[in-house]
């Protein structure tokens, strides 16, 4: 699978109240908590974001609540993929068991600048920026979890066939 | 093994752990809130239609209740009519209701060496009954309802040992907060906190409650005190069921359990703590924030709504009024609390110096309702998070603390170490 899009970048910490504000969680459709993404960061960030686009980021992304709010509101956003340096754990597992692509890449996360052009292959594990004309391999997952991704998600894994319990 | 390396390999049906292994465990109780629960709900329905243990799920709309508007009271309908269809009996109406992590102990359904997952991300308060207590997203929890378990990975373990004598007015959240000030808000992620050591061996319910809780903060998967008598103390209280049907119950790590990291923590100077915005590791003795003018303060909350907590603020602010230009909002943390504090006069105390006090919510700790911040307005919370805008407006600001520094600040309305007032 190839993602392609536009990068916008963000630092450290990006908690799940700024991704997105408990005030609009009275909500859990994806396209209505998509237009309040990032709000508190840059208010015009859902009217800026095009289809595909991946956010860049840093240090703990996704750190706080355990809102899956969070992952629908950047999936509502037209987000198609996160890369950063490291993820916090509950924002993690709500990406994988939802089917967000989510990458682990200090060296992309710290060279990949704003605005770049970029194509990530899944499948292959490679991330072209061709902004800067520059390539990373993307850190396989554990087996498990490629398996979730692959199914579409926990859920979908969960009912497909009488699974073996994890080795 | 460590704590959780046990608990998980007995869910798992295994003798033996390591970090970074997947497992997938039996859960023992499965619970969500109102803003959780319907998005799992609606998950759960697009794949099953009989939840596999209604027994072991509890649903407490907890968060934007009583409800503040006609979409909020919508996603509570959504929670009473699964229960009702499900045959799910913990469903927790106003009235009978709590801020979830203070209400699940006080059912007796937090149980040492048991396995709990809650839709909300402090639902690592529980291992302070010895539990492996994790918060989880709206589709882990829909996993839950179909099948009764969860999947994990098997998380390193950071012991935290605490020694020396506690000071005066320092207590559980002033040890986490500090702690966290150390680690920094990702110094634990996908990991442990195991808490050992003579100060937390020797440390009341409520503040373990608050330390076990706040783990979150630094990243953890969990925080984890091994059960001892001050913890079957607790249980005979609230399950003596339980603890009558386990005479010989014991949960220590092995002897000679290596930990992936070991974190020693003097406390005998500690002075209370306080994290300033926007993170929670943002933490300064509470001294060194004495010129810090205040709008409102909060005491409630999962972290630290409860009884011991309610009754330092309510020593603190006896015969005492709150300062002129401040607003003091106490909500404690279940019914059953709130009525033990009208019993005790604390509720009393609390409305004679000035505070408005609320039925349980978890409302203004997220911005939610019941004490939102407008523009440019400090507060100071006996909460768990000050990231931007969490309470209210994104340039409003949010200070963090122990339910004494709370009191004390209310009173004089800037933050203050208690002992002044």
């Amino acid at each position: 699978m190839k993602l392609k899009g536009k990068t916008w970048k963000f630092g450290d910490n990006i908690n799940t109240d700024l991704i997105i504000p408990a005030r609009y969680m009275t909500a859990y459709e994806a396209a209505e908590l998509g237009k309040h993404c990032m709000e508190d960061a840059d208010p015009e960030f859902s009217k800026k974001v095009q289809p595909g686009d991946v956010i860049i980021a840093g240090e703990n992304f996704g750190c706080g609540s355990s809102r899956e709010h969070a992952v629908l509101a950047l999936k509502g956003a037209g987000i198609s993929a996160i890369i950063a340096k490291s993820f916090a754990r509950i924002f993690f597992r709500n990406a994988i068991n939802t089917g967000l692509p989510i990458i682990e890449s200090p060296e992309a996360a710290a060279a990949i600048k704003e605005g770049a052009e970029i194509v990530i292959d899944l499948t292959a594990g490679q991330i072209e920026d061709r902004s800067e004309n520059q390539h990373f391999t993307i850190k396989e997952f554990p087996e498990f979890l490629t398996e979730i991704v692959e199914n579409g998600g926990l859920l979908r894994w969960a009912t497909k066939e009488k699974k073996e319990p994890i080795k | 093994m460590t704590l959780t390396e046990k608990i998980l390999a007995k869910k798992s049906g295994r003798s033996e752990l390591k970090p970074g292994e997947f497992v997938l465990v039996d859960v023992d109780l499965g619970f969500a809130n109102d803003l959780t629960g319907p998005p799992a709900i609606k998950e759960f329905e697009k794949y099953g239609d009989k939840v596999f243990a209604p027994e072991k799920v509890a649903l407490i709309p907890d968060h934007f209740t009583p409800c503040k508007d006609i979409d909020s009271a919508g996603l509570v309908r959504i929670l009473r009519e699964f229960s009702r269809k499900q045959g799910i009996s913990r469903f927790y109406e106003i009235g009978r209701m709590g801020v979830e992590h203070a209400l699940l102990p006080e059912e007796g359904l937090i149980l040492p060496g048991t396995i709990v997952i809650g839709a909300d991300s402090h639902t690592c308060t529980h291992g302070a009954l010895g539990a492996f207590a994790t918060g989880v997203g709206s589709t882990d929890l829909a996993f839950f309802l179909l099948t009764g378990k969860a999947w994990f990975r098997v998380p390193e373990t950071i012991a935290v040992e605490f020694s020396g004598k506690l000071p005066e007015w320092v207590g559980g959240k002033d040890l986490i907060l500090y702690l966290i000030s150390k680690t920094g808000v990702d110094g634990a992620r996908y990991k442990s906190f195991e808490f050992i050591g003579p100060v937390v061996s020797r440390l009341p319910v409520d503040d373990r409650f608050s330390m076990c809780n706040m783990a979150i903060e630094a990243g953890a998967k969990n925080g984890i005190i091994a059960p001892d008598r001050i913890t079957l103390d607790y249980l005979r209280q609230v399950n003596p069921a339980w603890v009558n049907s386990h005479p010989d119950f014991t949960l220590n790590p092995d002897s000679g359990v290596v930990y992936s990291k070991k974190i020693e923590i003097d406390v005998s100077k500690l002075e209370p703590f306080v994290a300033a915005p926007d993170l929670p590791s943002n933490g300064y003795p509470v001294s060194q924030l004495s010129d810090v003018k205040l709008d409102q303060v909060l005491i409630g909350s999962c972290t630290n709504g409860r009884i011991s907590d309610l009754k330092i603020a309510a020593g603190i602010l006896k015969g005492k009024k709150v300062a002129k230009g401040l607003r003091l909002i106490v909500i404690p943390a279940t019914q059953k609390i709130w009525q033990e504090a009208l019993k005790e006069g604390y509720l009393n105390t609390f409305v004679e110096s000035g505070a408005a006090v609320s039925t349980p919510t978890c409302g203004p700790c997220l911005g939610g309702h019941m004490g939102v911040l407008a523009e440019g307005e400090v507060a100071l919370a006996t909460t768990n998070r000050n990231f931007v805008g969490r309470m209210g407006h994104p340039r409003s600001k949010v200070y963090l603390s122990s339910a004494a520094v709370a009191a004390a600040s209310a009173v004089t309305g800037r933050i203050t170490h208690p002992s002044v007032v």
